[in-house]
Order: structure tokens, then C-alpha cells, then sequence
């Protein structure tokens, strides 16, 4: 066994140390998707930490109630109403960004970061512990989309949040917009080169080659 | 006959599911790493979409859509609210009991499926495909369509991009980009590619 988890150590270990979407591969479709301008990408950051942390903390409560038998089912409906809730509150509050998000809010059910923080930690540990790890996620989660946002919505448009800080050539200014950005393979390649960053400075995390090529070895002369 | 074939087009090539919607993406690159294995998924993913799609496609239009309770006498219930509930549900029990009856019926595709099968409860590319039938309001024929199509797009997806894993493990990647970043990488350069058959139509 471990040594015990603390709340610090759930809540900041996954932005860095234990990246959702850098380290675990979990959570990558909305990643890209939603990422083409900031506020889309906060809006689902922000319910998907939400909708991480309280999953966790509810199946965390009734975890020595489930049978492990349908444990999968029993996360399910309690992630799918959740979703529900997030999903009825865009719609009534924020329509127009709900229909930019469009099928992404539901995809939550099946982002993986929900279900596997629920199964890996929530039926283990304490609810208390479990809601920070929840969060904690979610924050690593937001802070891989975030950047991208970021970087997407700058470089791509010259705006954030829609307030233009780049002035491009059609609207008279000096800058212009690598369109590029715009479209989805962009998200990939930043993604790629986030982790290249992130992995060449915590040199724990690389893989080891499956193949190592070796220098050329000259041929004997006949 | 010419809609559903231009339907079944669109879906494959131009709205690819996991090179244009992204969507499957953990399973994607997790499981892409042999031809074999992918191949196996893939067909998973074609059999189970083609089943959900349409099956969601009734639940959506004979109970949870507006007036959809007409037939019952209850004209003015909306019950969309609890689409999303339904969708899983379906879709989880779908995956079960197909499991079941392969597992009885035809145990050679169920061995040849293996793990595979309970993995695809958690792939969003199915959630997905139910989830854009319902924005786009398919018919029952459409959707089927529509399923077979998506389902097909994504295993294309899935086996081209693990023949090109097979080959790029024998390459000199560097250090911190081996493996996950470089895979990114790879699938960037396919979304570009299939990026050139937007707007293509028959």
C-alpha cells in the first residue's frame, strides 16, 4: 500500500506530475474539439471539473453499496445525471454557448477522465479525498485546455474570449491569422508538442523506444 | 437511393468520426498500436454502431422527443430531458446482451472480439453517433445508414492509423516525443488529410 494520499497531493499532483490528458491518455476528444476559441474551452472545463468532482464524491459515498457486479451501470446513471443537470443549466443560462458545445456537454458520460477517476480512485478512497481528486483532475484536464485555447484562439483569430488583441490585416491591423489554428489538426499537433514540452522537462514520463537504432556499421570489404 | 448513398459517403470520408469529430479518441490511440487488434475493434465498433443508432433512433421519436407521447395520449410531454439517461442505457445494455448472444451463437466472432466488445459501453464515437442523429433529426432509415457509415469511418480511421504505428516504431523519434507525443503528431498529419474531402459530394 501507498502512503496514504493527502489533499494537496490529489488536488495539484494531476496538473503537472499526472496529466489526464499528457500522461493518462484519458479525455482527448472534447481536448480537441472545443479548444478553437477560450471560452468554449472554459465553459467545458469548468463542467467537466465540476461533473469529475461531484461523480467522485457521490460514488465515493456509496461505494461499499455497490455491487461490483454492476458497478459500471451504477456510475453510469449517476455521471448521466449529472450531465444532465450541467447540460439543463447551459441551456437555460448560456443558450447560444450550449449550442456551440453542441454533442460535446453529453459526451461528458463517456469522457474518460469521469469514469476512470470513479473507478481508479472514487472506489477506494473517502468521499472527502475523492472530491479533491475529482477537482484536481479536472484542474490538469482544464489546464491542457486552457493553454490550448489559448494559443488557438490568439494565433488563430488574434482574439480572446472574442476581444480582439491582435488587430488582423482585414480588420485594417498589422497581424495575420495562421488559419491554420482554426482548423481542427491543429489541436493535434499542439497537443504533440505540449507533451514534447511537458516530457522533456519531467524526464520520468518518456517511453522508452521499442526499437533502438543502432549506427551504421560498415560492411567488410571483399 | 441516391440520398443514402451520398449519406453513407459523408459519413465515411467527410465527417470521419475520429479524424474530423475526434471522437473515440482514448481508445484510439490506446488501442492502435497492431493491425490485428485494430481490425478486431473496429468491427466491433461498425456491428454495435449500426445496432445503437437506429435503436436510439426509435426511443428518440416514439418517447422523448416533443409530442412524441402522442400515441399514448399525452401529446404535451417533452421528455428530451432524459435523452441523455437513455442513450447509455441503451447503449450499455446493447453491448451486453450482444455479448450474450455472440457468446452463444457465434463464439468464433466473440473470441475473435474478446475485450473489446465491453470497451466500446465507453467509446464516445457511439454516444457520438446517437447524439448527432438526434441534432440532426435522421430518420429511421437515415439513421441506420448513418450508423453503418460512422462506424465505418472510425475503424478506417483505426486500422490505417495502426498500420502507420507499426511502421513508425522502427524510427528514430526523438527522446520526449516517443510514443504518445509523436502518435498525436501522426494523427494531425491523417486529419489534415482527410480535411481534403470536405466539400466533396456525389
Amino acid at each position: 500500500m501507498v502512503a496514504k494520499p493527502t489533499v494537496r497531493h490529489v488536488l495539484f499532483n494531476p496538473v503537472f506530475e499526472n496529466n489526464p490528458i499528457g500522461l493518462q491518455i484519458l479525455g482527448i476528444c472534447s481536448a480537441l474539439a472545443v479548444t478553437s476559441n477560450l471560452k468554449t474551452a472554459l465553459v467545458m472545463s469548468l463542467a467537466l471539473t465540476l461533473v469529475t468532482g461531484f461523480s467522485n464524491l457521490s460514488i465515493s459515498a456509496i461505494r461499499s453499496q455497490i455491487p461490483s457486479s454492476i458497478r459500471m451501470i451504477v456510475q453510469m446513471v449517476i455521471i448521466a445525471s449529472l450531465v444532465i443537470v450541467v447540460d439543463q443549466i447551459l441551456k437555460a443560462y448560456a443558450f447560444s454557448l450550449s449550442k456551440q458545445l453542441s454533442v460535446f456537454v453529453g459526451l461528458i458520460i463517456t469522457n474518460c477522465i469521469v469514469m476512470g477517476r470513479a473507478e481508479a480512485f472514487a472506489m477506494q478512497n473517502p468521499p472527502k479525498l475523492s472530491f479533491y481528486d475529482g477537482i484536481g483532475n479536472g484542474l490538469g484536464y482544464s489546464f491542457m485546455l486552457l493553454s490550448l485555447g489559448f494559443v488557438r484562439e490568439l494565433f488563430g483569430a488574434g482574439k480572446l474570449m472574442g476581444i480582439t488583441i491582435l488587430q488582423t490585416v482585414n480588420e485594417g491591423g498589422w497581424y495575420i491569422p495562421n488559419g491554420l489554428l482554426l482548423l481542427p489538426p491543429s489541436a493535434f499537433f499542439l497537443i504533440g508538442l505540449a507533451i514534447w514540452g511537458l516530457r522533456s522537462w519531467k524526464t520520468g514520463q518518456k517511453e522508452p523506444a521499442a526499437f533502438r537504432i543502432t549506427s551504421h556499421v560498415r560492411a567488410e570489404s571483399y | 437511393m441516391e440520398h443514402y448513398l451520398s449519406l453513407l459517403f459523408r459519413s465515411v470520408f467527410v465527417e470521419n468520426m475520429a479524424l474530423a469529430f475526434f471522437l473515440g479518441m482514448c481508445t484510439f490511440i490506446a488501442i492502435s498500436k497492431k493491425v490485428q487488434t485494430a481490425i478486431g475493434l473496429g468491427v466491433a465498433v461498425v456491428v454495435v454502431q449500426a445496432i445503437t443508432v437506429p435503436a436510439n433512433n426509435l426511443i428518440y421519436r416514439y418517447l422523448l422527443k416533443d409530442g412524441a407521447l402522442a400515441w399514448a395520449g399525452l401529446p404535451q410531454v417533452d421528455l428530451s430531458f432524459l435523452g441523455l439517461l437513455s442513450y447509455i442505457g441503451v447503449i450499455a445494455a446493447l453491448v451486453q446482451i450482444l455479448e450474450m448472444t455472440l457468446d452463444k451463437y457465434v463464439p468464433s466472432l466473440y473470441n475473435a472480439l474478446g475485450v473489446f466488445l465491453p470497451l466500446i459501453t465507453v467509446n464516445c464515437a457511439i454516444l457520438g453517433g446517437t447524439l448527432f442523429m438526434v441534432e440532426r433529426d435522421y430518420t429511421l432509415a437515415e439513421s441506420g445508414v448513418y450508423g453503418v457509415g460512422s462506424g465505418l469511418s472510425w475503424a478506417l480511421a483505426i486500422t490505417a492509423l495502426a498500420g502507420i504505428r507499426e511502421k513508425l516504431k522502427y524510427s528514430d523519434v526523438p527522446d520526449g516525443l516517443q510514443g504518445l507525443g509523436i502518435t498525436f503528431i501522426t494523427i494531425g498529419l491523417m486529419a489534415l488529410g482527410f480535411m481534403s474531402f470536405s466539400g466533396v459530394q456525389i
